[in-house]
């Protein structure tokens, strides 16, 4: 068996007296799509936040490819590879989509301690690259993301995962607040990832969503592991059943 | 055409660039062509700097979300601090340097505070307006010092650098720190922070940024500007008072709402925040050239604050509203 890209063992986690997680140990494979579902309160989104930096467990370990990982930040989690994007979006209206893919990984033309001159031209050459390559046809780089309709702003952020060469994207309810036709649309995003060989982890409410691009279905209740099947050997009933 | 329509509605320091340009006509016109005369330019262009030194920190500073209304009492603190150590037998330079640290220690504390606790900059802010105001009487110790003209060398600040004397060391200066500043918000990487940090806090903590240090860089950068600017002023008067400042706070705010920037951090730029600081000026001068009551100014100012506002939020709308298609 090869090494899970992602590992979790027993992971604990307390939020000012509720216990959150309740030992949770999940493997993910490369290349994995794997559907998280659960209710309100389940455990998913603690889970997600552990794995991209924005809290730590109180006990438990994750091993990213094998090697124990000790995610303290956002950057942390970036580095090995871990891009989350999130229900609300990871992008700021107010900036342009070249600006936005780039945020915190500016491409400088020198710098000092860290600070320096943007290098814009190659900012926006890249992001109409990285846009193209997901599928996104966008007119200019220089548009606010704010103009973006919601399914727009998930490809963009997707297409920004890709540029930086994330190993695991993880999806913490892309499709909340999308019309249908922009659901299908990340649907296909995330499918498309499949076949660029990423792992990606989907949380969602729904379940159809979940089953239409997703190879491997785990359930959470109550901060627990509850069902972890291949998406071919369960159904939507039998997993709706367990929350 | 659309296209640049759109833009042109969409960046709120055009109008009032605009605005501008034609009080200075009306000024002119209604001065009976004083406003322009080289005396009055001349005064203009001294107090000018250092109101707009102040408003440039505090435009970058409300850019990343925050607010200090501070800056008027480290305006006068920090020269009280370097009058009072010159008259002590410090070398000037020596407390220039220790002046400047102090605003950036006090910046660093508004920061901080803010973050660390988690509390409304308005607050952390408002209980430094009144302990620096407080700490400038102390040291001053009730007598305001006195530093005999030619004592230091104060015309690298304000001396006249043409032979009309109509332009101050003091404009190149703030000059070199508008661009400085500029094009620190708009072609750095620390620019960028400052915008996403501003724009929406979330999304820039979710990228890696240190959104809690970029707030208190831009809070430190606005205090030692505020300083910077009391120290110009100070040197200028050659007056050391404790009084210095007071009111300015609220001036450095509207200057830079007036020029586009939002309360809500985000949105806004250098330039709008010298535009808006320029049209202050140019009203209280103006108005006075035109032998209206200068007890108006503050309506004046008041009133342009809120038009400003609301023209700016409709102005931006109609921007958005207008349809520019952004898929091929």
């Amino acid at each position: 068996m090869t090494t899970p890209i992602i590992e979790t063992r027993e992971l604990h986690k307390w939020y000012s007296g509720v216990h959150a997680l309740k030992g949770v140990s999940l493997k993910v494979e490369s290349g994995e799509a794997v559907g998280l579902v659960g209710d309100n309160g389940a455990g998913k989104s603690t889970l997600i936040n552990i794995l991209s930096g924005l809290h730590h467990q109180d006990s438990g370990d994750v091993l990213v490819e094998g090697r124990p990982a000790d995610i303290r930040s956002p950057k942390d989690a970036m580095r090995l590879g871990i891009e989350t994007i999130y229900q609300y979006n990871s992008m700021v209206p107010l900036m342009t989509i070249s600006r936005n893919v780039f945020i915190g990984r500016e491409p400088l033309k020198w710098s000092i301690w860290g600070i320096g001159i943007l290098d814009e031209r190659k900012m926006r050459e890249e992001s109409v690259k990285a846009i193209a390559d997901v599928d996104l046809h966008l007119r200019s780089p220089d548009a606010l993301v704010g103009e973006l309709s919601g399914g727009q702003r998930q490809g963009v952020a997707i297409a920004r995962a890709m540029h930086f060469k994330s190993k695991v994207m993880i999806l913490d309810e892309p499709t909340n607040h999308l019309s249908v036709k922009e659901t299908a649309k990340v649907i296909g995003f995330v499918k498309g990832l499949k076949a660029q060989g990423v792992t990606s982890i989907f949380i969602s409410h729904n379940m159809h969503h979940v089953f239409a691009c997703c190879n491997r279905i785990v359930a959470m209740a109550l901060g627990k592991v509850v069902l972890d099947k291949p998406a071919a050997e369960t159904s939507i009933e039998e997993v709706s059943a367990l929350l | 055409m659309r296209r640049l329509v759109k833009l042109a509605m969409q960046k709120p320091e055009l109008a009032s660039a605009m605005l501008l340009l034609l009080l200075v006509v009306l000024f002119q016109f209604r001065s009976d062509g004083v406003f322009l005369s080289v005396n009055n330019v001349r005064g203009f262009l001294g107090l000018l700097p250092e109101t707009a030194l102040v408003a440039v920190g505090v435009t970058l500073l409300m850019i990343s979300g925050e607010f200090d209304l501070s800056v008027g009492s480290v305006f006068a603190l920090m020269p009280m601090t370097m009058a009072v150590l010159v008259v002590a037998g410090w070398p000037f330079w020596v407390a220039v340097m220790l002046g400047l640290m102090l605003c950036a220690l006090i910046g660093f504390l508004n920061g901080w505070l803010t973050i660390r606790f988690d509390i409304p900059s308005f607050i952390t802010t408002l209980g430094m307006l009144f302990m620096a105001r407080s700490l400038t009487v102390v040291i001053s110790g009730g007598f305001p010092p006195r530093i005999k003209p030619g004592e230091v060398p104060s015309w690298i600040f304000v001396g006249f650098v043409d032979e009309g004397g109509l332009i101050r060391a003091s404009v190149l200066w703030f000059i070199g720190i508008a661009i400085g500043m500029s094009l620190l918000l708009s072609r750095t990487n620390f620019g960028n922070w400052v915008r996403a940090t501003g724009g929406f806090l979330p999304a820039a903590a979710a990228m890696g940024i240190p959104t809690g240090k970029v707030k208190i860089a831009c809070f430190m950068i606005c205090s030692v500007l505020a300083g910077f600017a009391g120290m110009i002023q100070s040197l200028r008067l050659n007056s050391f008072l404790p009084s210095l400042g007071e009111g300015m706070e609220l001036q450095a705010v509207a200057a830079a709402v007036i020029g586009g920037t939002s309360l809500y951090g985000g949105v806004g730029s250098i330039i709008g925040g010298l535009i808006g600081a320029i049209l202050i000026r140019v009203i209280d001068n103006g108005m006075v050239m035109s032998q209206v009551d200068g007890n108006w100014f503050k309506f004046a100012i008041g009133a342009l604050t809120i038009f400003a506002v609301v023209g700016n939020a409709w102005l931006r709308r109609r921007g958005r509203a207008m349809k520019v298609e952004t898929d091929k």
